[in-house]
């Protein structure tokens, strides 16, 4: 996972008719984690977007290096489909991979349709899905939403391993994310 | 890239063909054939009256199944953020939706040619104009699909967007409508080649304009 880097410069981003910050740079190399903060409808995900290259920055530039991973509130995952089959499509897409099911705690529920799933059986396959993908870069909007105490350490150790392994990790929330040598943005030093 | 089509085809005609909740390809033809059953008690047992109109009944019914599934084409993946997750994999929406239109073709062209032939017998059709309607649903059919799936695409994500792609697709559909059904009458064979210059034109158009369209829907 060498050559991954993030680097934002001057960003603004603009939703609707409002400027929901401005002025932000930061810089992410290989093995660094930030976390985003900030109350809700600050922009922590918009942030998240324009560095995924999914929605346009209103000024300043974004420059990434390496393959994005992103996990939001949208699991990407058929609804109707046995969570194996629909993890088995993005398995496809992304080549075999190891998507970590057991340690997810997700091997028994391969059989079950994900919309039976609870949130936190959802967050949880959005993260397998995510491991299996093998990206560099992390985006995480929300990762530890819905999820129960043990699955919140285990998120953390994931992001851990991550960065130990020289990835990227970029994550928004507004709850307490315990990483070792993680740093910390508050979106609302950007804010008008 | 082509190692990225066979999932995405798979998924596909599993959603479209197969269907699941939406009921797949039976949906489409079942409407298809209960409106050539219709028509008869309609206009009454007038066997050279239904011989005659028949072939454009088949036509305006395979137009009415072509929207049925409108809905289910393209916003449920934009809601589920497969769009975003393809994205950040290098999946081009263009790829994607041009997937889509041979998939959605797939669950219904060839269904409803094979529901024209019972459809036909309802309506006392004889063997050379189920030719030619046969050929024609071959040539316009696909020009549907894309039709559809380029206004779904557009549509997603829109209040009502249902009801709208319905009544997009029914004016824009007037050209393959009018040279695949006009095929039966004066014409018949330029007929059926204008249809199928139709149906190019708008599988040419159909990934770049709906691939567009869902870039600006996520906004």
């Amino acid at each position: 996972m060498q050559g991954c880097s993030i680097a934002v410069s001057d960003l603004a981003c603009r939703r609707g008719d409002r400027i929901l910050f401005k002025g932000l740079s930061m810089r992410l190399a290989s093995g660094e984690a930030l976390q985003v903060t900030g109350s809700n409808g600050i922009g922590k995900s918009s942030l998240l977007r324009i560095v995924a290259g999914l929605a346009p920055a209103f000024a300043g530039t974004v420059e990434t290096q390496g393959n994005i991973g992103l996990v939001d509130e949208r699991h990407a995952l058929d609804p109707g489909q046995p969570l194996g089959k629909a993890l088995g499509f993005w398995q496809r897409i992304d080549g075999a991979a190891d998507n970590e099911l057991a340690r997810l705690g997700l091997s028994d529920l391969l059989d079950v349709p994900v919309r039976y799933l609870s949130t936190g059986q959802k967050k949880r396959a959005a993260l397998a899905r995510l491991i299996g993908q093998k990206a560099q870069v992390w985006l995480l909007d929300e990762p530890l939403n819905g999820l129960d105490i043990h699955a919140v350490e285990l998120t953390e150790t994931l992001v851990a391993e991550h960065c130990t392994a020289g990835g990227i990790a970029l994550i928004a929330s507004h709850q307490p994310f315990r990483l070792g040598h993680m740093q910390a943005m508050a979106l609302a030093d950007y804010a008008l | 890239m082509s190692g990225r089509i066979g999932p995405l085809l798979k998924r596909d005609l599993a959603r479209l063909l197969l269907g699941g909740r939406g009921g797949g390809a039976i949906m489409p033809v079942l409407f298809f054939l209960s409106v050539a059953m219709l028509y008869p008690f309609a206009v009454g047992p007038d066997a050279p009256l239904l011989a005659r109109t028949g072939g454009g009944v088949i036509w305006v019914a395979a137009l009415l199944a072509a929207i049925l599934p409108l809905d289910r084409l393209v916003e449920p993946d934009i809601e589920l953020g497969m769009f975003d997750q393809w994205a950040l994999r290098g999946i081009s929406e263009e790829l994607v939706i041009a997937v889509r239109v041979l998939a959605h073709w797939l669950s219904f062209g060839p269904p409803l040619m094979l529901a024209a032939l019972p459809a036909a017998a309802l309506l006392g059709l004889d063997g050379e104009t189920l030719r030619i309607v046969e050929i024609g649903l071959l040539a316009g059919t696909p020009g549907l699909a894309a039709l559809g799936v380029t206004v779904a695409a557009l549509t997603a994500g829109l209040r009502g967007g249902a009801a709208l792609s319905g009544l997009l697709v029914i004016p824009m559909a007037v050209p393959i409508l009018i040279f695949g059904a006009g095929s039966l009458g004066m014409g018949g064979e330029s007929g059926l080649a204008l249809a199928g210059a139709v149906s190019l034109v708008l599988l040419a158009i159909a990934p770049f304009a709906g691939g567009a369209a869902v870039r600006a829907a996520r906004g």
